[in-house]
């Protein structure tokens, strides 16, 4: 079942938490609505799933608008952040809880609860546990049976709500994957909220950035984090180093260097910033032309596959982060406190108003 | 007043973990506990054990008499019938509040909740006079109600009317820190999966309070069983009709009549004791199912 | 786009029906009633209002009523205090049941507490009588009102501070004595400022407590106008005398300091509570 959102408003006093949102959720895909905390994305959620009403705007499921519909009647899955497990009652009555409340004409019956809770069960890969009581678990197993749960009444769409937020970063990052896998076999149109950019790049199709209650962008995770929309998600998406710069008739200058901007050709002598990620920061022993900044290697940080600079620029003095494999490190031989010359691969550049 | 008059249910064991270099030398504590244990010896332990040993001063036959007569048996009766009618009444209303104020955010919500913790701060004395201005001879529907023949002052409803007075917040002063405590995600996630309003009460809510719950009722019950100040006021004393337990009391201690007196009020002292260990078990349950929801 | 009005923010159903029934119930049993009180009052004159509420008699009461309650209350928040570290520090045995015997003047109805106590302190009782040889009287005088009172108030202080003192990490002791401070100053220093809260609110509920307290206290204080008779039952004596407006105005005065009272335990309440936000 495919998912709008149309326009959506939601305020609490004062405060827009939601300000006219749209997006679109197609069938079967698994959506990350990824920012940081307080960003309306939890509100969002929850207002596709009906716990909420939107002061303005409307929802629709396959294009029919279910805004005024209640959440009983919607049909969805909601797993909550902290799990919401009913404490007093076993695992197998958590996960049966939505086949026992049903009017008796549509209830299935016992034997038939039976076996789809076991069925669940096994799904989870908890059918083991059925018996014991919620306050048993681990986190990981909660989150596994509130999942359950919330398939267990054949919802046409999945919702969860940092469903990773409160597990330790091992669990964390099995059960994302588990997760993907599971919704690789179902197909079930998934919306799932996190402020972990690293948990959304892996999980989703597709990745919506919301910023104080505004969509920044929408797109693949390779869209979003190779080709960010705005500053905003720039920062948000990983490290990045700001350069201030001016831009005029498609050229852009930072300190003394002077670079294409073919797409501001427009601009007459504006303020702006370049945005460019550690990554595509280039290091030479040798001057390349006119085109790079001298700078000074400040501090050396080998992580893993990368070695992480610090460099400082010698116009300026500012800092400037940078990141080169193993081997390029390894070629240039670099030391503490030697002078080099850098220079941005790519960079996005903002004008003032924009950024 | 307010919330600790019922011992809010408690943390789940104490932690007395005590290192050497905070530990107090063992005479002091000795000395401590001691004095400890004088001062409730003096002022509760002495008393109880007085009730009954006047009680049996007589023997067992005065004894047994004392509460077999036809007076004070109706007496019984009628504290029964007021604690039936008061604990089921504030028993819907706490849980009614408890619902409105825990899980839902409304304008105005402090101040209801100071209005529900009042009848802890009015005298008894205040709470039967309140009912002798409305419902008196003299008072606002006083001639209406004669006009009907229908009695509430010196009479059976008067007595309901102060007994649910003085035991109208404890149900809902222990439900309501409760239910805001456990939040309303699992209300919700029973929306979510198809519960109605009702089952979601009775079969997410209710189980998650049900100690609370039962902590309220056996202290207001014991309070409505016992309640002596508003009652007198209102209920004229006629024995037989208007009696409570805790008013033959005081009308056999008045005559003199000690040992029968202090056989009555062995029964009242019973019921304390079994309140006290009903607390206790309710408490002890309490702890056990938040120590295993850890 | 349809523009609705905002809806409350929960799904959760029965909020109306739910607050309506609550504001009823509160009304009709408490709220009326209560303003029953104010109202019959503005019958009276302010000069005639004003003449009983500080009629000689009267003015004895409140000082018995409320000196009596104060000292109660000092009373409790010294063994209170005393009781609840006993409890909550020490091992001995007998520990449990003495725990939950602390709540019996919860429980014990107040006649049956009126009753046991003159018993115990009356000349002849068991304690009364050890007292007398010693020019002490307690039964039918004030000090018998000072006992009662801190019978009936007895567990507030110590069902206050208990669970405040639970909660103590005993870092911040072992941390006191690590930087040099002896027991005591570690207690006066580091323990009891973060009592205080939960000692002040003990002390005013049972305080409050006190002050209106009637049943308890009629047995043992002899009743003696403007020696031992308190105010409650100088209420009850001019409802008797069907001077309903002499009892009201009383009533009125009681009620006041009540509030006044309540309202100042929710703010020490909210006090101790925001104090330790964690």
């Amino acid at each position: 079942m495919s998912i709008e959102i149309r326009n959506v408003r939601k305020n609490f006093g004062s405060f827009s938490a939601l300000n006219d949102i749209s997006l679109d959720v197609p069938s079967g895909e698994l959506v990350a609505l990824l920012g940081p905390s307080g960003c309306g994305k939890t509100t969002l959620l929850r207002i596709i799933a009906g716990l909420e009403s939107p002061d303005q705007g409307q929802v629709l499921f396959n294009g029919e608008d279910t805004t005024e519909r209640h959440v009983r009647e919607r049909q969805v899955g909601f797993v909550f952040q902290h799990y919401a497990l009913f404490r007093h009652m076993t695992v197998f009555e958590n996960v049966a809880f939505g086949l026992r409340v049903r009017p008796k004409q549509t209830r299935p019956t016992e034997a038939e609860i039976h076996r789809r809770v076991h069925e669940l069960l096994n799904l989870v890969q908890l059918d083991w546990l059925a018996d014991r009581y919620p306050p048993q678990l681990s986190g990981g197993q909660r989150q596994r049976i509130a999942l359950a749960r919330a398939l267990a009444v054949e919802p046409k769409v999945l919702l969860l709500d940092e469903p990773f937020g409160a597990l330790d970063a091992q669990v964390r990052k099995d059960l994302r994957r588990w997760l993907r896998r599971l919704h690789d076999e179902l197909h079930i149109t998934s919306v799932f909220v996190t402020h972990d950019q690293e948990e959304a790049l892996e999980v989703a199709d597709r990745i919506v950035v919301m910023n104080k209650g505004v969509v920044e962008q929408i797109g693949t995770p390779g869209e979003v984090y190779d080709n960010p929309a705005t500053p905003f998600v720039y920062h948000f998406l990983g490290n990045v180093n700001l350069f201030h710069s001016r831009v005029h008739a498609g050229f852009a200058r930072i300190g003394e260097l002077e670079l294409e901007a073919p797409e501001h050709a427009a601009a007459a002598d504006a303020a702006a910033l370049a945005y460019v990620r550690p990554h595509d920061i280039d290091i030479q022993r040798e001057p390349d032309g006119a085109s790079a900044f001298k700078a000074e290697v400040s501090f050396i940080h080998p992580i893993g596959p990368i070695v992480r600079l610090e460099l400082r620029r010698e116009d300026n003095s500012e800092i400037v982060e940078a990141e080169v494999t193993r081997e390029r490190f390894r070629e240039l031989d670099l030391k503490d406190g030697e002078s080099v010359y850098i220079k941005p691969r790519a960079m996005k550049l903002f004008l003032a108003e924009a950024a | 007043m307010s919330a600790v008059i019922s011992h809010p249910l408690p943390t789940y064991g104490a932690k007395i973990a005590q290192s050497r270099a905070i530990a107090e030398s063992a005479w002091l504590r000795w000395l401590l506990i001691g004095t400890a244990l004088a001062f409730l010896g003096l002022f509760l332990f002495v008393p109880l054990a007085a009730v009954f040993t006047e009680a049996l001063r007589k023997g067992w036959d005065a004894y047994l008499a004392a509460f077999t007569e036809a007076d004070a048996l109706s007496a019984i009766k009628l504290t029964l019938t007021a604690s039936l009618i008061a604990v089921p009444l504030n028993l819907v209303f706490g849980v009614a509040a408890a619902w409105a104020i825990a899980k839902f955010d409304f304008k105005g919500k402090s101040v209801l909740i100071t209005l529900i913790d009042l009848p802890f701060a009015v005298s008894p004395v205040i709470a039967g006079l309140i009912y002798v201005l409305v419902f008196g001879l003299q008072g606002w529907f006083g001639s209406w109600l004669s006009d009907h023949d229908f009695k509430v002052i010196f009479a059976i409803p008067g007595i309901v009317l102060a007994t649910i007075f003085v035991t109208f917040p404890f149900v809902a002063r222990e439900l309501i820190p409760l239910m805001e405590a456990q939040g309303k995600e699992e209300e919700e996630a029973a929306i979510v999966l198809g519960a109605s309003g009702w089952q979601t009460f009775w079969r997410v809510t209710l189980p998650n309070v049900k100690w609370g719950l039962l902590y309220g009722v056996i202290l207001s019950n014991a309070r409505a069983m016992g309640e002596f100040g508003a009652v007198s006021v209102v209920s004229g004393h006629i024995r037989g009709m208007t009696n409570t337990l805790p008013l033959h009391v005081e009308i056999l201690y008045n005559e003199y009549n000690y040992a029968a007196a202090f056989a009555c009020a062995s029964l009242l002292a019973l019921l304390a004791l079994v309140t006290l260990a009903l607390k206790t078990l309710v408490e002890w349950q309490a702890t056990r199912a938040a120590v295993t929801a850890e | 786009m349809t523009a609705r009005p905002s809806k409350s923010n929960t799904v959760l159903p029965g909020f109306k029906p739910a607050l309506g029934y609550t504001i009823f119930y509160l009304s009709l049993i408490v709220l009326i009633p209560l303003s029953a009180v104010f109202l019959k009052t503005t019958l009276l004159t302010w000069d005639a209002f004003w003449a009983t509420v500080t009629a000689p008699r009267v003015l004895a009461s409140y000082r018995l009523s409320f000196g009596a309650a104060l000292l109660a209350a000092v009373i409790n928040g010294v063994f209170g205090l005393l009781v609840a570290w006993v409890l909550v520090r020490y091992r001995f045995p007998g520990k449990r049941l003495i725990d939950a015997f602390v709540d019996l003047p919860f429980a014990l109805p107040t006649a049956v507490a009126g009753i046991a106590l003159t018993a115990v302190y009356s000349t002849n009782g068991w304690i009364g009588s050890w007292l007398e040889p010693h020019g002490i009287k307690v039964a039918f005088t004030p000090l018998g009102v000072v006992v009662a009172l801190t019978f009936i108030g007895l567990p507030f202080v110590v069902r206050t501070v208990q669970p405040v003192l639970e909660d103590l990490e005993a870092e911040a002791e072992e941390a006191a004595a690590s930087l040099g401070a002896n027991r005591y100053q570690t207690f006066t220093k580091v323990i009891l400022p973060s009592l205080w809260p939960a000692l002040l609110t003990g002390f005013a509920l049972a305080f409050a407590r006190a002050v209106g307290e009637y049943g308890s206290v009629i047995f043992i204080a002899g009743n003696m106008p403007m020696v031992s008779e308190i105010t409650p039952l100088l209420i009850i004596t001019k409802l008797e005398q069907y001077d309903y407006s002499g009892a009201t105005a009383i009533a009125v005065v009681m009620l006041v300091i009540s509030f006044v009272l309540l309202l100042a335990i929710n703010g020490l309440q909210w006090w101790s509570s925001h104090r330790h936000t964690k």
